[in-house]
């Protein structure tokens, strides 16, 4: 008899809801990923300045590519350290 | 063939601003000469670098696009190493949309002034 034994909860379980994660460059239009700003090139860093994995930041791989390039070239004209302990 | 290229390029800091100056026109000049045609130049002036390039922690920054015939990169790469006061540079063949990127940017920039 103990089938309908529903567990009622004190509050819902939280099952986080996975936000849908979209290309910023696909949604904003953006064409061409700039090598001289590193503001910009500064959100695809983590804190160690390694570039981050595409399932972090939801970027297509088209995109990703010419980002992690462009990281590339900044990193070559020192504009963005190669490696670094606090770069935010 | 005629392409579109974007160069930057950083000077020591130990040389003085008409030392720097002098080297940026060398450069355009030497573009000038093997039939580049300049489209923008800017001088982003002494900035910290992110890590110190031989020993010294900022730089001359100059940046200058141009359109000049494909054998003409070689001619200039082998300039800049020639050249002691540059200690790093960069060339890059900009394709369309780096082009239509560039030529909104200036436009902003001319906008602030």
């Amino acid at each position: 008899m103990a089938q309908n034994n529903e567990i009622r909860y004190l509050n819902p379980p939280k099952v986080d809801i996975r936000k849908k994660k979209y290309c910023r460059f696909k949604k904003a239009g953006i064409k061409y990923v700039d090598y001289k700003d590193p503001e910009f090139l500064k959100k695809f860093l983590n804190e160690q300045g390694k570039i981050l994995p595409r399932r972090i930041t939801g970027t297509s791989l088209k995109f990703q590519r010419k980002v992690s390039q462009a990281i590339k070239r900044a990193r070559h004209l020192a504009l963005l350290p190669y490696v670094t302990d606090l770069l935010k | 063939m005629i392409k579109q290229y974007e160069t930057v390029f950083i000077a020591t800091p130990v040389l003085s601003d008409s030392q720097m100056k002098e080297a940026a026109a060398k450069y355009t000049s030497l573009i000038k000469e093997n039939g580049g045609e300049i489209v923008n130049e800017e001088n982003w002036g002494l900035k910290q670098l992110a890590y110190p390039i031989n020993k010294k922690t900022t730089g001359f920054y100059y940046l200058i696009e141009f359109k000049a015939d494909t054998q003409f990169v070689a001619t200039l790469e082998t300039q800049y190493r020639r050249d002691e006061r540059i200690i790093r540079f960069l060339t890059f063949a900009m394709d369309k949309n780096a082009v239509a990127y560039a030529e909104k940017r200036r436009n902003k920039s001319k906008k602030e002034e």
